[in-house]
């Protein structure tokens, strides 16, 4: 009996993550579990497991804290070829809080705002990701719709916003629609830049472009093999790869190689074929069923 | 037998389209005050408050000549309650979402003006009905049990369709006209049937 069960303790080991992460810390919020584990080189921060499979949400080198463990978190830096100084920066989702940490250690004179709608994973960050807020840095934890809408009455603009708020399962569906895009153009400055990860593999990759192409008049798509995608666009005239590998010619620097990228290394991942069905339907506030197309595959 | 089958079915159809709306709710406030969890916290205390204030307000209705016509003019006038959701909604939500600061407050007092009303008037089905084919006291709360479990298993595939299937079909406004025109539609069907079959109400009972 014990001899089994140690059988079992340990197929159930093998059959985990490929490094035995160890889970150090568990957190059940009103919105999801957040999950700290430790995997010898890396803290991750993810959300709900299913089963044993969990969804990474945000990775840290405990050697090399600055370094951007994901390459969407690297792409988030398309903009930078846009916006070289950026001086207001809002990034909506905060996970381990690597993205606004960088813009902090690269930027000290910016405004950065982070909006979060879960406590949870504040705390977490700020206990596990070393994640702090200071004069420049504020933490908001509200729903980034209600942020944003209230920003936009108190006509505050940002030069630069990374859209980042989906975990992998659960979509918010009102942060997908073409109604939420336009309030967040309204508090993008002229010539303000806007990233938006996204990780559609289903049908829904078609209707979320649809619906950022119809909200800003065009889009390029940031792309690797992996299938990472980050959406590329903003109050500025459309940039194609050529005038994007040209910027970053210009403006590379030594700077961003602590962070793991160079806007060389991003500017070659930028595409000017539009890969998505652009008769897809543009999701809005009256239609936006993300969660369940999220669900289907072509052909379904 | 034709007059009993047509109270459940009106029965049914009142309670799929309380929580077909009562689904919608989450999505007609998310653009103003998120969709966390307050706000579900606000919509389902309106429509519980609604709904107990419906129940009593139906039994003491069901005390003053209670007939098939006034129940058919009670759905007409919930198809009606419901067209605000529709054509309301907006400039409600951004009157609330400007005076009120904290979206707590904000969605308590924005979906108590969307859904109060009508969820009020959706309440009063269920004991009205009752009273409509109770006539005899022995067979009460066979009565009863019978139609909470048609209005109940009404509102369950009131949730599933909406949240499986209409929220995928059609736009959130079509699904509100939809509820609106089937509540209408039983409205004028009692009416009717209310002149064909005539009224069975049983008489108050001598005291």
């Amino acid at each position: 009996m014990k001899r089994t069960l140690t059988l079992l303790i340990c197929a159930a080991l093998l059959a985990g993550p490929a490094q035995a992460a160890r889970i150090i810390y568990q957190k059940p919020s009103l919105y999801q579990n957040v999950t700290v584990t430790d995997d010898g080189s890396r803290i991750c921060m993810q959300f709900a497991s299913r089963g044993r499979f969990y969804s990474q949400q945000s990775c840290q080198f405990k050697d090399d804290p600055d370094r951007l463990v994901f390459e969407y978190a690297r792409l988030a830096f398309a903009g930078l070829m846009i916006n070289p100084e950026p001086s207001r920066v809002l990034v909506v989702g905060l996970g381990g809080g690597s993205i606004p940490r960088t813009f902090r250690e690269l930027f000290p004179e910016a405004k950065i705002d982070t909006v979060e709608i879960d406590p949870a994973v504040v705390e977490v960050a700020e206990r596990y990701f070393d994640f702090e807020d200071d004069e420049n840095l504020d933490i908001i934890v509200k729903d980034a719709r209600v942020f944003v809408k209230q920003a936009g009455i108190m006509k505050r603009k940002y030069d630069y916003i990374v859209l980042d708020a989906f975990n992998g399962d659960y979509i918010p569906e009102h942060l997908m629609t073409k109604e939420w895009l336009e309030e967040v153009k309204a508090v993008l400055a002229d010539g303000g830049v806007l990233i938006a990860n996204t990780f559609s593999i289903s049908d829904l990759y078609d209707n979320e472009s649809a619906t950022y192409e119809s909200a800003f008049g065009w889009i390029r798509n940031v792309k690797l093999d992996t299938g990472n995608r980050l959406i590329l666009t903003g109050n500025f005239e459309p940039v194609s790869k050529e005038d994007m590998l040209a910027r970053a010619e210009r403006l590379d620097s030594e700077r961003f190689e602590p962070y793991g990228f160079t806007l060389r290394w991003i500017a070659e991942n930028v595409h000017d074929e539009a890969d998505w069905d652009r008769s897809a339907r543009v999701l809005t506030d009256q239609y936006a069923p993300a969660n369940l197309l999220q669900g289907r595959k072509s052909g379904d | 037998m034709a007059y009993s089958l047509l109270v459940f079915l009106l029965a049914l159809a009142g309670g799929f389209s309380i929580m077909s709306i009562e689904m919608l709710g989450g999505r007609i406030m998310a653009p103003f005050f998120g969709s966390s969890i307050y706000v579900w916290g606000s919509i389902i205390t309106v429509f519980m408050v609604a709904l107990s204030i419906g129940y009593l307000l139906g039994g003491q209705l069901s005390l003053k000549n209670p007939s098939l016509r006034k129940f058919g003019a009670l759905f007409l006038f919930c198809g009606v309650a419901v067209l605000p959701m529709i054509w309301v909604d907006q400039p409600l939500m951004n009157w609330v979402f400007m005076a009120v600061e904290d979206v707590r407050y904000g969605s308590l007092i924005a979906a108590t003006g969307l859904f109060f009303l009508p969820t009020v008037a959706m309440g009063i089905i269920s004991p009205y009905a009752v009273r409509l084919l109770v006539h005899s006291t022995h067979r009460s709360g066979s009565v009863a049990g019978k139609l909470y479990f048609v209005s109940t298993a009404g509102s369950a595939a009131g949730v599933l369709m909406t949240s499986f299937y209409f929220v995928l079909w059609f736009e959130m406004d079509t699904i509100l006209l939809l509820l609106a025109g089937v509540l209408g539609a039983c409205g004028v069907i009692a009416l009717i049937g209310a002149s064909i079959i005539g009224e069975q109400a049983a008489p108050p009972e001598a005291r």
